[in-house]
């Protein structure tokens, strides 16, 4: 008698019903979209905060720079003691003095430059300063050598290398990294989804072992069906809740920059009017979209569904196998460290193998080894993987799911009649010959 | 009288630990059979393998002159030692689930239910989750969801533990009821009045091994101790009691009469007949009780056990 859609069905309906699921699954969204909209909203009262620097500079050589800006007042200050500069930029609640000591000549001054404050300034505020004085100070040295400035300026050439592969397809770097979001989504997506659902899968094995239902039914159905009902049906939970939190997310951000909308949206605005005024980042904006056409979709969304799912089954009977071992969830720790290393590898060979060579050893390797190849391999693939590679790494990993399926329902058999003690490594392998 | 299930020469390993050892027992067909044996002895495990948990290394199993195979699994109803049910699924739900996994369809199962449901008076459980019933109402539920699909073969492992004595009565009521409906029950426990009262066949398993089996009057038979149990009240009492302590093995019995009687144990010896004994205290005076000392399960079981050692 085959149970499985019987037992999918009860795992799916009880995960559905279950009242912190429902409340997960719509507060989820929600505290997100406020925790970014608060976000948003604090970094823009930040922006908006005007901030004073006080400067006095005894040298008179780079007085024009400072040319205040809406954020940004220069108090420029003449005629003062540095004693009495000090006091003032401390009466009118200025963010710090900039000092310019008297200098002989140009060379010495960066050492007479001071900048004086009652908490540190930030290292933006710092630099900001220093490239401003900087590129003065370098003109007032060319000038002083006599050379032409405006001739150096004019002789400057850009280069922006374009890239072309054999079969004509053009990208960009604008391009690598438009496939690196996409790769690395994909990656990430996977990973936690292994790990939420992972974890739901082994509570409720551990949830039929304490409630002492598990020989009630395993008198009745194999325990294989019931091990692939549980990871079947949960699953399938876990898509419904992804897809809820989608719809909902989706709807909030509408909702939330339709009413907050400059607040919520004022970078990308600022992106787009600057890249239309600006033909250079027009250019690049423009590269983006095309790489994002470019990539090869229908093959990233076939391995995007065929990786997701074959990298789920892979490690959720893993966790299968953990909770049938253990008689409660403080016991599995010892068992969790060997599923979590190999995910937590394909994440950083992913994010920093893949991003500095797609194509290198290492990168390659790991997409084929089972256990990392989901998550690498969906990284790799916006990058474009020969098809062949792609179906080597797939059958592999069907191979090796087969096989954990086989082994974690080996232990799943022997361990969900185990009680009260925790079982060690070498027990564990033991009940495999059971 | 055909047997139901047939156990021939059942063996079962856990890595190095034998757990049954060339086991055998047949179970009659409408009979109540008892599994005895002290803890780990290996019972649970046979019981497993009967239910296809568990597959034996070695030996077969025959239910209803067939091989042990999968549709069996709907021909046996089993309530394990270690039970329990869905803390957070509602009642009806929960016994609906399990009667599916049992082949019952949804209807079938609903109506069967309902009729189960009235009978032990638990009909407004059903909307209620598991965790909000005591420890014997969902073990009343347990009952049910174990006999529903009406097998042939019912297995019980310590059923009446967790049970008040009312509802341990009236569980054993409705098992004896389904025993006249055809149904077979198989019987783990460690509580020998519960043996004596129902069973007809038992098994003892000790250490893997089965030490006795057979019907239990045969068994009783076997382990008889030729003992009378005597109250008598005689003109001089002291002299009578030296009178048989010189014919007979006899010691001091301790039952209560109205009397002040005599009350001695008297074993007799391979050719002496109980009648004879009778009538030798008829003539000696008013005999007021007079019963054969019949080995209880409790003492064959002890006895068997500290035998095999």
């Amino acid at each position: 008698m085959n149970h499985l859609p019987l037992i999918i069905k009860r795992e799916y309906l009880t995960k559905v019903k279950n009242k912190s699921f429902i409340v997960m699954t719509i507060l989820s969204p929600i505290i997100m979209i406020a925790l970014i909209s608060l976000v948003a909203y604090l970094s823009q009262l930040n922006n908006d905060k005007v901030r004073t620097i006080t400067v006095l500079d005894e040298s008179g050589l780079a007085s024009d720079v400072f040319e205040s800006t809406d954020k940004t007042i220069y108090n420029v200050l003449e005629n003062m003691s540095l004693h009495d500069a000090k006091i003032l930029t401390k009466e009118i609640s200025s963010v710090g003095l900039l000092h310019i000591d008297k200098v002989e000549n140009i060379d010495s001054i960066s050492n007479h430059i001071k900048f004086y404050s009652e908490e540190s300034p930030s290292l933006s505020l710092i630099s900001d300063l220093e490239s401003k004085l900087e590129k003065k100070l370098t003109n007032a040295k060319l000038l002083e050598n006599g050379v032409d400035v405006d001739m150096i300026n004019a002789s400057r050439v850009r280069v922006n290398i374009a890239q072309e592969s054999y079969a004509g397809e053009k990208s960009s770097k604008i391009d690598s990294v438009v496939k690196l979001i996409f790769g690395g989504l994909a990656g990430y997506l996977l990973f936690m989804f292994i790990i939420i659902y992972g974890n739901m899968i082994m509570r409720s094995v551990i949830e039929e072992k304490t409630s002492r239902i598990i020989e009630v039914i395993i008198s009745s159905v194999k325990p294989i069906q019931l091990m692939l009902g549980k990871i079947i049906g949960t699953s399938l939970a876990g898509i419904t809740q992804f897809v809820i939190w989608i719809i909902i997310g989706g709807i909030l951000m509408g909702i939330v920059s339709v009413i907050f909308g400059i607040d919520v949206q004022t970078p990308q605005q600022d992106m787009m009017q600057q890249a239309m005024s600006n033909p250079e980042l027009n250019m690049e904006l423009q590269n983006a979209f095309t790489a994002f056409y470019n990539l090869p979709l229908l093959n990233l969304v076939i391995a995007f569904i065929l990786f997701f799912i074959g990298g789920y089954l892979l490690y959720s009977s893993f966790y299968a196998a953990i909770g049938a071992a253990v008689d409660n969830e403080t016991d599995t720790q010892q068992f969790m460290l060997p599923i979590i290393m190999p995910l937590i590898l394909a994440v950083y060979i992913g994010i920093f193998t893949v991003i500095e060579d797609p194509h290198g050893t290492v990168s390659t390797v790991f997409s084929f080894i089972p256990l990392t190849s989901p998550v690498v391999m969906l990284m790799r693939i916006p990058f474009g993987v020969p098809l062949w590679q792609q179906l080597v790494s797939l059958l592999l990993l069907v191979m090796s799911f087969m096989f954990t399926v086989w082994f974690a329902a080996k232990i799943y058999r022997v361990g969900i009649l185990m009680y009260g003690k925790k079982p060690t490594y070498k027990e564990i392998i033991k009940w495999i010959r059971y | 009288m055909s047997n139901l299930l047939e156990v021939n020469q059942v063996s079962k390993n856990f890595g190095d630990f034998k757990a049954l050892n060339n086991v055998s027992i047949s179970v009659p067909k409408g009979s109540i059979f008892g599994l005895l044996g002290p803890n780990g002895a290996g019972k649970t495990t046979l019981i497993r393998i009967i239910n296809q948990i568990t597959m034996p290394d070695s030996g077969t199993v025959i239910l209803d002159g067939e091989s042990l195979n999968a549709h069996h699994i709907k021909d046996i109803g089993y309530l394990p030692e270690e039970r329990g049910l869905y803390k957070t699924m509602k009642v009806g739900e929960q016994a609906l689930y399990l009667a599916q996994l049992k082949g019952l369809s949804k209807a079938e199962a609903k109506e069967r239910l309902k009729y189960w449901f009235e009978r032990l008076e638990i009909g407004d459980w059903w909307n209620k989750k598991i965790q909000e019933l005591s420890k014997g109402m969902a073990q009343k539920i347990q009952f049910v969801v174990t006999v529903l699909h009406q097998p042939k073969l019912l297995i019980f492992d310590e059923p009446f533990s967790g049970f008040d004595p009312i509802n341990a009565n009236l569980i054993k009521d409705e098992i004896l009821r389904l025993r006249e409906d055809g149904a077979t029950v198989i019987f783990s426990t460690h509580r020998m009045e519960s043996v004596e009262e129902l069973c007809d066949d038992i098994a003892l398993i000790h250490k893997s091994n089965k030490i006795l089996d057979g019907k239990l009057v045969d068994i009783k038979r076997q382990y008889k101790i030729n003992t009378f149990e005597v109250g008598i009240h005689a003109a001089n009492n002291e002299a009578l009691k030296a009178e048989l302590s010189q014919k007979f093995d006899v010691s001091l019995a301790n039952f209560r009469t109205l009397e002040d009687d005599l009350k001695l144990n008297i074993k007799l010896s391979n050719g002496d007949k109980p009648n004879d004994l009778l009538h030798f205290l008829a003539s000696k005076g008013d005999v007021s009780h007079f019963v054969e000392l019949i080995p209880s399960v409790n003492d064959i079981f002890i006895q068997t056990v500290k035998n095999s050692k």
